[in-house]
């Protein structure tokens, strides 16, 4: 436990910022301490702690110190570790593909669909697949919305329709030419052996078998989703952990708007 | 413990209110059987095994049945009456139906008394199956003992069976009481229970009863090595309620998630369907002396929790008397609620401790199952920690008794073995450093807390007085509960719903009756004298 602790060892790398060279910040800069927890197969031994700090060292870590360490069960052993971090990032040279909206408003939205399309948007959502949980399509569609972020419902210029969880892509497709929807929203919250990577993949197959790709914005969101993904499986958008219904709607609508102009 | 001063004539009001609107149910339900019912009841009589193309034997039971549109006089009376002019087993009779070698509805007539006593003695058989696990357990709890306060509740859900039996054991040694076995997303609309072993899930394991055999064979070797009994836990919920129940029965099961209304809510299962179905796997699970857990708690994941509240107090009830007319006692019943509401809310602490509270002493016998928090964790693991501990006080100062241990990566992943052990080690610190502090205290007369819990309750009991005047089913339909309107003749499994002919045999249910009464009365004559008889704690 005390080696590491109140050093007052002198810092003895530069510490000023350079973002070509970015490393995590503890309480000072470019001191790159991360902290760490995993468990490993092993009993809790002397062994286990020298097995776990060299793990940390392969990571890239200094100095890793072992600040817990205990037993889970006979052959298990869990560790807490901090320690100095080698590696850098050149921050400068980091491109992204992040979903590119001027986040606005409920009032906005409204505002903006009013003045581009002059009628309410529809949107259809639903959890896929064999997926049960519609905690991500509530949060996003239902008036209630989600952390003090309205939902879909409650925007006078959407017309929202959540079909709950469990709903095939088949009857998904069939709902959304039924109801004229102009955007597809997917919630995936199961993710366990990418089982929402399948069933996304099987959406976009279907929806272009029948010719439909195209007439649809087909957004996806979920715990394990990014926009990156979103692109890669062929879908418009997605929209990962921390976005909103007003990130959605902004979205929605600015791209609807792009589109129509390109038209 | 402290008491919050209710208004107990309205707690009696709600409590007729939700008595008569389960029994105008029932007066409906009873007039039909359904396909899982009748598969049930297959299983009660051995029948067990697949076919050549891996259909489970019930279901080839069932289908021979209903294509030839005769499954409205039971499966019992055509299998007594072919067991009976052949001299063969059920689990015979079942196989030569598979092989196509036998039409059930062909073989000799026998007189129907003939039948209905060879009924008596197949159910009797199964029901004294049923009954020596019930011992076994006892056995085992009066050896071990049973400790006070909450019983930890865990789940594991790698979708393999051997992997969760090594995160069972684990989570077992750690301290836990209760291992859930989370079922594979999308097995409660399958229409058949799988068989065997399985190695393949997603987001849980298949509830086979291969499955539960060989968790129970884990959870009894390592409780022994522990001096504990260790209790296992899966759901009844689906398309199969009854048939899962009566798996449940025969591999020693200690408790399992059963309500009347989750699958028409929230799995989008037809009313008639489902209200028929959690009748018989109650009189199953009664019998068994499983503590069913219901499933309230959903509706706090889908609506606020601090609107919806009084949601979760009508359902309490409304599953109470359907767990009555099941046969089940107070001591099986595990009535669900949840830590759920928005920590972002002012005092959320002071109306989620009421809520228990009042759970509590409107419910004083049952077996509470007190869920923790889950939406409004972020995957901020520090933050989701102390979510969890506010949750583990609620739970052990308001006495709840089913306690479902938070996960600090809910929202992330399904629970690592490091997440249970360190979930167990925050229960296990609050549970100590605040024993007695429920009892230490006293709650202020017209306080916030006695205020929300009399507010609370008098909007469930509007509610039940509402759905009493218009009937549940028509309440379902107009979606006047949890916001979801379901129609009569909507959703899956309507097909499986089947009337009743002159000659229905189900020879169980009295049997099933008698079984849970006499295991209650045991019950009660076991804990006195166990008062009695030692005092340690």
């Amino acid at each position: 436990m005390s080696s590491g602790l109140y050093s007052s060892k002198k810092a003895d790398f530069d510490t000023t910022l350079d973002l070509t060279n970015l490393k995590p910040y503890g309480d000072t800069m470019n001191d790159g301490k991360v902290q760490l927890s995993f468990t490993l197969p092993v009993p809790d031994s002397d062994v286990a702690i020298e097995a776990a700090k060299q793990l940390a060292m392969k990571m890239g870590l200094t100095e890793p110190i072992v600040s817990h360490h205990a037993s889970l069960d006979q052959n298990f052993t869990f560790f807490v570790i901090y320690g100095n971090l080698n590696h850098i990032i050149d921050y400068t040279q980091i491109h992204v593909n992040s979903v590119d909206v001027n986040a606005m408003t409920m009032d906005e939205t409204d505002l903006f669909i009013q003045q581009h399309f002059g009628r309410k948007i529809k949107v259809i959502g639903a959890s896929t697949g064999t997926d049960a949980h519609t905690v991500g399509i509530d949060a996003i569609i239902n008036m209630k919305g989600y952390a003090g972020h309205y939902g879909l419902e409650r925007y006078r210029m959407f017309e929202a329709l959540n079909l709950g969880s469990q709903v095939t892509n088949e009857d998904f497709i069939r709902k959304a030419v039924e109801f004229d929807a102009d955007v597809l929203l997917v919630s995936q919250t199961v993710t366990q052996k990418n089982v929402h990577v399948q069933n996304l993949t099987e959406l976009v197959e279907l929806l272009e078998a029948e010719h439909l790709r195209k007439r649809f914005l087909l957004i996806i969101g979920g715990p394990r989703i990014n926009h990156e993904l979103a692109k890669e499986l062929g879908c418009d958008a997605g929209f990962g952990p921390g976005k909103f219904a007003d990130d959605v709607a902004s979205f929605i609508c600015q791209e609807l708007a792009a589109r129509k102009q390109q038209n | 413990m402290a008491t919050l001063r209710l208004d107990w004539e309205k707690v009696d009001q709600a409590r007729q209110a939700a008595r008569q609107i389960a029994e105008d149910i029932n007066a409906y339900t009873q007039q039909f059987t359904t396909t899982t019912v009748e598969r049930s009841i297959c299983r009660l009589l051995g029948i067990d095994g697949v076919d050549s193309m891996g259909v489970p034997l019930p279901n080839v039971m069932i289908e021979h049945l209903t294509s030839r549109q005769l499954l409205g006089h039971g499966v019992t009376y055509w299998l007594g009456q072919a067991a009976i002019s052949s001299g063969k087993e059920p689990q015979q009779l079942a196989e030569a139906v598979a092989s196509g070698d036998l039409d059930l509805t062909q073989t000799d007539s026998v007189d129907p008394f003939e039948i209905r006593l060879w009924a008596e003695k197949k159910a009797e058989e199964a029901v004294s199956r049923i009954h020596v696990n019930r011992l076994v357990r006892e056995e085992k709890m009066r050896e071990y003992g049973d400790h006070s306060g909450p019983l930890l509740y865990v789940i594991v859900a790698t979708g393999n069976i051997y992997e969760d039996i090594v995160q069972a054991k684990a989570a077992a040694r750690q301290g836990a009481d209760v291992i859930a076995v989370i079922r594979t997303t999308g097995q409660s609309l399958l229409d058949y229970v799988p068989y065997g072993a399985t190695t393949e899930g997603f987001g849980g394991t298949m509830a086979t009863q291969e499955n539960f055999r060989l968790m129970r064979e884990a959870l009894d070797e390592v409780g022994e090595e522990l001096g504990r009994y260790i209790r296992l836990c899966n759901y009844c919920s689906g398309l199969c309620m009854p048939e899962i129940a009566v798996m449940g029965a025969l591999e020693r099961l200690d408790v399992m998630l059963n309500d009347a209304l989750y699958g028409i809510l929230f799995r989008d299962i037809n009313m008639q369907r489902t209200l028929i179905d959690q009748s018989f796997s109650r009189l199953i699970n009664a019998a068994a002396g499983i503590i069913i857990n219901t499933g309230e708690d959903n509706y706090l994941t889908t609506s606020d929790a601090y609107e919806e509240a009084h949601t979760v107090l009508a359902s309490q009830f409304i599953n109470e008397q359907f767990a009555l007319q099941a046969g089940l006692p107070e001591e099986q019943m595990g009535l669900g609620h949840a830590f759920e509401m928005n920590p972002d809310l002012k005092n959320s602490f002071l109306y989620e401790y009421a809520q228990a509270q009042m759970a509590r002493q409107i419910f004083p016998n049952a077996p509470l199952k007190y869920m923790p928090p889950t939406k409004f964790k972020t995957g901020n693991i520090f933050r989701g920690y102390i979510q969890d501990a506010l949750f583990n006080m609620v739970t052990v100062i308001s006495h709840q008794h089913i306690h479902l241990l938070g996960m600090l990566t809910e929202a992330i992943h399904t629970p690592f073995m490091a997440d249970r052990a360190l979930a167990i080690d925050n229960a296990r610190y609050i549970a100590s450093s605040l024993a007695d502090f429920g009892s230490d205290i006293e709650f202020r007369k017209g306080g916030i807390m006695e205020q929300r819990a009399n507010e609370v309750l008098d909007l469930a009991l509007d509610l039940l007085q509402s759905i009493r005047r218009d009937g549940l089913f028509r309440t379902l339909e107009e979606g006047r509960f949890a916001g979801v309107k379901r129609p009569f003749e909507g959703g899956k499994g309507l097909s499986g719903v089947v009337s009743k002919e002159d000659h229905y045999l189900n020879p169980f249910i009295p049997l099933l009756l008698e079984e849970s009464r006499e295991g209650s009365e045991r019950y009660h004559r076991n804990r006195i004298q166990a008062e009695e008889g030692n005092s340690y704690e």
